[in-house]
């Protein structure tokens, strides 16, 4: 848990979770988190993460040899904690792909020692080889 | 010069025209072209790298380039091909298309057209600011694709004049690149951008969002040194007194786009002033016989998702039309125009044909923010809709879809008007 948060705590935030993006007010009373403003489950699931460990999903790209594009789209498989995520883009930073990757590829394995996988997310050919 | 029949031509492979196509395979037409200018396609989605996509379509959290990945699978599976590297120069009025691709020139006759073609930025001279002309100085949508596509670097201060959710993502992605952004500035009292896109765009990475502010003045010789901002007045005019200069060596313009639609115009395709699109029924037909639209360069879209939908019931009309099975036609005399009144800015499709049968769906957008509110319908004097809305904004874009019964309602009536009632909503 967070050293940042005190025992009794309230904290109003917007859902990232959709475009909807609904205004949450999470209270948290001791060890129990009460969510309001929420439309559906993933807003709760949420509030309670922002206010106990926050993540985020990050999205970049990452250099590729040979390939038909000099760079491939990257994400995190599953949101990161949000603490991690200038460490994880120094590593995707410097890793460089050997094309052809394919949708799904692992970049990055366990990057940061979150458990959490980078991946390619734009498929690229090796270069010269035309498509279809 | 080589001429190709075709059921339908589909001039553009964005995700617009990729749901245009499949939907119109689904609804049995095998004879199709996509049109492409470009090596890939998927169109913008694949500078869009960021996550965020599909949820309505596939109900999974999606980059740009996955869900484009998605609907080019679906393309295979159906074995539709996509020209690419084809640029289409002209549509005529009767259906010709000419392309210039690999093939070299190649004229199309088709049976019915559906423009798909996207939509642009607004270029910087279109929002006048005073001061030099240095380099660094790019509409956000260029930056995202030189970054993002391209694999460039920009620059590394960074001052953007937009909150639309390009600007906002371009803060996060050039604060991701090891850039610091100075700010956002934005000359309305409110973002356009969603408010998910604030939070995890700018309040994540403490970058302050400066609004009913704006930039005055360009400096800086040969590459941008800063930039002058100030705030503005009710009437958007700057306070002189609020000026202050902020250091930056790249300003990215994020300032709205506008419709492709210089193929429509050529055609004799009419437009709405209102949308910068092509003023359609409720078949995405425009007022020239089998040319349809759909997609940016109807209107512009804030969500993917609506694009596919939309795109897809526009395929579907087409596909019946060159079957001619589908009572859509260009015959005035057969519409009832939606008049949009009290917010609502505007409504598409604009007309909506009394022969035509289906449930109808209306996309509108308002032209400020509204708290609990509501959108109503209106057919002949009686509110055949009254949907309640605690928000709108006019970065988002509205949508009513009308059930079978109010779709009837509307198709015999002989005025409809969409307004924006705020009076007694709790
Ligand atoms: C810079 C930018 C960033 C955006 N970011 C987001 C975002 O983050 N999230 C989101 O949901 N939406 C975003 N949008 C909105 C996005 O455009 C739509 O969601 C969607 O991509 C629109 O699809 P479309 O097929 O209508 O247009 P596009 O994706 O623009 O596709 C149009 C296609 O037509 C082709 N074309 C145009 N003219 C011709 C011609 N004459 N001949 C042949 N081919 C032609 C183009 O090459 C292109 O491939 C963004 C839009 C822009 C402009
Ligand atoms: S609570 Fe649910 S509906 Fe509301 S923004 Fe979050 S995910 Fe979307």
């Amino acid at each position: 848990m967070s050293g940042k948060t005190t025992n009794n705590e309230v904290r109003e935030f917007v859902c990232i979770c959709c475009p909807i993006g609904c205004k949450l007010k999470a209270e948290r009373d001791g060890n129990t988190v009460r969510v309001q403003g929420n439309t559906c489950k993933r807003g709760e699931k949420y509030a309670i993460d922002e206010l106990t460990a926050p993540k985020r999903t990050v999205t970049t790209t990452v250099r590729i040899d040979g390939g038909e594009l000099p760079c491939v789209p990257v994400k995190t498989k599953d949101p990161i904690p949000k603490d991690k995520i200038f460490a994880a883009l120094y590593i995707i930073k410097h890793t460089k792909l050997d094309a052809p990757v394919a949708i799904g590829d692992i970049a990055v394995s366990n990057v940061c020692g979150t458990g959490v996988d980078v991946v390619v997310t734009r498929a690229c050919a090796a270069k010269n080889v035309r498509k279809e | 010069m080589e001429t190709i029949e075709k059921k339908i031509v589909i001039i553009g492979g964005g995700p617009a025209g990729l749901a245009a196509a499949v939907a119109a395979y689904d609804a049995g037409e095998r004879d199709i072209a996509v049109l492409e200018r470009d090596g890939y396609g998927g169109g913008i989605l694949n500078q869009c790298i960021h996550n965020g996509f599909g949820l309505h379509t596939f109900n999974a959290e999606l980059t740009g380039p996955e869900y484009a990945a998605r609907y080019l699978e679906l393309m295979r599976a159906r074995n539709i091909r996509i020209d690419y590297d084809t640029m289409v120069l002209s549509v005529s009025g009767d259906r010709t298309v000419t392309a210039a691709g690999p093939r070299g020139m190649v004229r199309y006759d088709a049976g019915a057209v559906i423009l798909a073609c996207g939509c642009r930025e607004r270029p910087r001279g279109a929002i006048n600011i005073a001061g030099t002309r240095p380099s660094g100085v790019f509409s956000a949508g260029t930056a995202q694709r030189m970054i993002n596509v391209d694999g460039q670097r920009i620059g590394s201060r960074v001052f953007i004049l937009g909150s639309g959710d390009i600007g906002l993502i371009m803060a996060r992605r050039m604060t991701f690149e090891g850039a610091s952004v100075a700010g956002v500035a934005e000359l309305m009292p409110y973002s356009s951008g969603l408010s998910r896109n604030i939070a995890q765009c700018l309040d994540d990475f403490g970058i302050p969002l400066m609004l009913s502010t704006t930039v005055i003045e360009i400096r800086g010789r040969d590459r941008i040194s800063s930039v002058v901002v100030a705030n503005v007045d009710e009437n958007k005019r700057p306070i002189k007194s609020t000026a202050r200069e902020i250091e930056c060596d790249t300003l990215l313009l994020s300032v709205g786009l506008l419709p492709e639609n210089e193929l429509a115009m050529g055609a004799g395709v009419s437009l709405s002033r209102v949308t910068g699109g092509a003023v359609v029924n409720d078949a995405f037909m425009t007022d020239v016989d089998g040319v349809f639209m759909c997609g940016n360069c109807l209107h512009v879209h804030d969500l993917v998702d609506y694009v596919s939908k939309e795109s897809a019931a526009c395929g579907r009309a087409a596909a019946e039309y060159v079957k001619a099975k589908a009572p859509c036609n260009t015959d005035k005399s057969d519409f009832v125009t939606i008049k949009t009144s009290g917010g609502v800015r505007y409504c598409v499709p604009q007309n909506i044909t009394r022969s035509g049968g289906g449930s109808i769906t209306l996309r509108m957008r308002v032209d400020n923010v509204y708290r609990k509110a509501r959108l109503v319908v209106c057919a002949d004097g009686a509110a055949i809709i009254n949907r309640p809305r605690p928000i709108m904004t006019p970065g988002e874009m509205e949508t009513l879809e009308l059930d079978d019964k109010a779709s009837t309602a509307v198709r015999k009536a002989e005025k409809v008007e969409v307004r924006l009632e705020t009076e007694g909503v709790k």
